[in-house]
């Protein structure tokens, strides 16, 4: 794979949060990312699970800059974008964008649709007067499959589903080269959710750009995933091409997570035999030494316990556990 | 690169809909905007929709008798004082002779002009001290608003007395006196909506897409916020009137022969024996614009707040 082809790098990538500190107590560190590798390619999706705080809305919010990174680097098309100021800012905030999980809240409830969409286009002087904006925020809406005359409405007129495709319409006013993806479908009717990946693929099939798609369970992502990045506790566990990863998971958590899923299909679901992950998700305030998995692995032994395995090749996949070197 | 996943199971999981089922997910509501559903549930509020039309009223009354009443609030009439209420003189006269009517309503134009200006000072500065605090946070946050603790720790009456003194008395400085520390509950009020507001995703929205730091307090979060901002307003608005009431009462504020209701009371007292129903009207008055902006006030409250409704 040439390294041109890479839109965007994540090394050692850190983002803690601060909670507690007081007179008589100290500050406690949450490391809800704690050194992410990965690379994403042009064109691609890759998939991002685990349970829900192991954070996966953190890494996503840290690389559109949302969050200060405690650490580590992040490159966006060959550039550096960690520490960006000023312009270049900005012309990073027009290159890379999100969607959101909360189709209520994502949107201004004291602004039209029209005026929502136009919103991106006024900041970044896209074109030349009011009258353009609205002729383009009226061809988002037939993108994403909405009417024109609804560019006069306000967002609680729409169901969550629509309200989606407006966040959609709404980042692809800016004609993004990647868009991170946090749950956009995880608050939506089941049948909705396979309408929204239907619209997130045609697009990224129109325009070539690549989507950091953000779900809890591998059974929706899958479908619009390249490749399947599994994390826990601020850590990667695992990347593979997302067939090979669903069929044969190698790390023992995304084996856990796997067989966690609710599978639609009996034959294929005989197969695999489910195991529910045992215990409860340790807290990000106390993590365990070693690898963060050990406490609830079958097959931790006392070096899992002592340091924490590195995110190493093997078969064409990346696999942070002692046991697959 | 770029395999996609051809997974039979796949392609039937996630066939596309026909073109009609696409609509399926429309629900169709009556589009209504904030304010106007806001008026349709304030209408609902009998008690504040009498008051806003007696306010309203008021304030028609307030700006039209003393123009044409056939009397002025200065002049004196020695042959007619302390008349009680009858046909030349609806209130009856004062102890000079001068029509109570005309100037309890030019006692109205000053209770509403200092209560409504003291009310956009105090908008105009709580909103941006507050909405800066509470959107940017952190140090500046904090010294701002201790800064801010201190004002409001001092009596009012204190800003009062410093304020005449340099000033004089007249009625700036009353408006002066109120607005020192009239805005702090204002700029606390917004600063804990910005700082619940700032976290939703509609404003991280804007900052991902590039939006300043000014567009998204103000068009993001500060018109998000315009709720409790109104109802903070309309009870700022009978304080201030209160707070001119009183000083006009023990005698700062506005200069004779001008009326303000604190003054005409004032005047009053001393008849409070032999012609109570002088000290009636003043009082009549004060409590009833009082009493109507409390109720407009909780009406916006319910009106504007949806979790109210
Ligand atoms: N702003 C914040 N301040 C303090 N702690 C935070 C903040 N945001 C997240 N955290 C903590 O960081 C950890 C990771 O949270 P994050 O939201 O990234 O998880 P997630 O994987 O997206 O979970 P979910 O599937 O529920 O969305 C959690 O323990 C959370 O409590
Ligand atoms: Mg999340």
């Amino acid at each position: 794979m040439n390294t041109a082809d890479v839109i965007l790098k994540v090394e050692d990538l850190k983002t803690y949060f601060y909670a507690g500190g007081g007179l008589f107590s100290q500050k406690k560190v949450i490391k809800a990312v704690d050194g992410v590798s990965l690379e994403i390619f042009r064109g691609e999706t890759l998939g991002l699970v685990g349970e829900s705080g192991c954070g996966k809305s953190t890494l996503g919010r840290t690389i559109v800059k949302l969050y200060e990174p405690a650490g580590g680097k992040i490159y966006f098309d060959g550039q550096d974008v960690t520490a960006l100021q000023g312009p270049k800012l900005k012309q990073f905030r027009k290159d890379v964008q999100m969607i959101f999980q909360d189709p209520y809240a994502s949107l201004d409830p004291r602004m039209t649709i029209g005026e929502i969409l136009k919103e991106p286009m006024t900041i970044h002087e896209l074109y030349q007067n009011d009258a353009q904006r609205e002729q383009r925020a009226v061809e988002l809406l037939r993108i994403v499959g909405l009417k024109p005359d609804h560019i006069r409405r306000y967002p609680h007129e729409f169901s969550g589903g629509q309200r989606q495709r407006i966040s959609i319409a709404r980042t692809l006013a800016l004609d993004p080269k990647f868009i991170i993806c946090d749950e956009p479908i995880s608050a939506l009717d089941v049948s909705i959710q396979a309408q929204i990946i239907n619209l997130l693929k045609q697009i990224q099939e129109e325009s070539g750009l690549s989507y950091l798609f953000v779900a809890h369970d591998l059974s929706m992502v899958k479908h619009i995933s390249n490749r399947i990045a599994v994390m826990y506790l601020g850590h990667i566990m695992e990347i593979g091409d997302s067939h090979e990863l669903y069929l044969h998971p190698m790390h023992p958590y995304s084996i856990a997570l796997l067989s966690a899923v609710p599978i639609p299909d009996p034959v294929e679901g005989k197969q695999k035999h489910p195991e529910p992950i045992a215990g409860e998700l340790p807290s990000p305030l106390n993590p365990p030494m070693g690898c963060p998995f050990s406490t609830r692995c079958p097959y931790a032994d006392d070096r899992c316990k002592r340091e924490m395995p590195a995110l190493k090749e093997k078969n064409g996949r990346m696999i942070a556990c002692f046991r697959v070197e | 690169m770029n395999q996609t996943v051809t997974s039979e199971q796949g392609r039937n999981l996630f066939a596309p809909l026909s073109e009609d089922e696409k609509n399926n997910e429309f629900i169709a509501v009556e589009s209504k905007t904030y304010l106007q559903d806001a008026w349709a549930h304030f209408r609902k509020n009998k008690l504040a929709l009498i008051s806003l039309y007696f306010l309203l009223f008021m304030l028609l009354l307030a700006i039209f008798v003393p123009i044409f009443s056939p009397y002025s609030y200065y002049e004196q009439d020695l042959t007619m004082t302390n008349v009680l209420p009858c046909a030349a003189h609806p209130l009856g006269t004062d102890k000079f002779g001068r029509d109570i009517f005309v100037r309890i309503m030019y006692g109205a134009r000053i209770s509403l002009a200092v209560g409504f200006a003291a009310a956009f000072i105090n908008l105009f500065i709580g909103v941006i001290y507050g909405g800066v605090c509470g959107y940017f946070g952190g140090r500046l946050d904090m010294v701002l608003m201790r800064f801010a603790d201190i004002i409001y720790s001092i009596p009012s009456m204190l800003y009062v007395i410093m304020v005449m003194l340099v000033f004089g008395s007249n009625i700036f400085s009353v408006l002066l006196a109120i607005s020192v520390s009239g805005w702090i509950g204002m700029a606390r009020q917004v600063r804990t909506q910005v700082l619940s507001l700032k976290e939703r995703e509609y404003a991280q929205a804007a900052r991902v897409m590039g939006a300043g730091h000014w567009r998204i307090l103000f068009q993001h979060l500060i018109s998000n916020s315009i709720g409790p901002i109104l109802v903070n307003m309309t009870l700022m608005v009978p304080e201030a009137i209160f707070t001119e009431a009183f000083l006009a009462f023990v005698g700062i504020g506005i200069s004779i022969p001008q009326s303000s209701w604190g003054s005409m009371a004032n005047e009053a007292r001393s008849l409070l024996q032999s012609h109570p129903i002088q000290m009636l009207w003043p009082v009549l008055a004060i409590s009833l614009t009082m009493l109507s902006l409390n109720f407009i006030g909780d009406g916006l409250n319910e009106a504007l707040d949806p979790r109210k409704r």
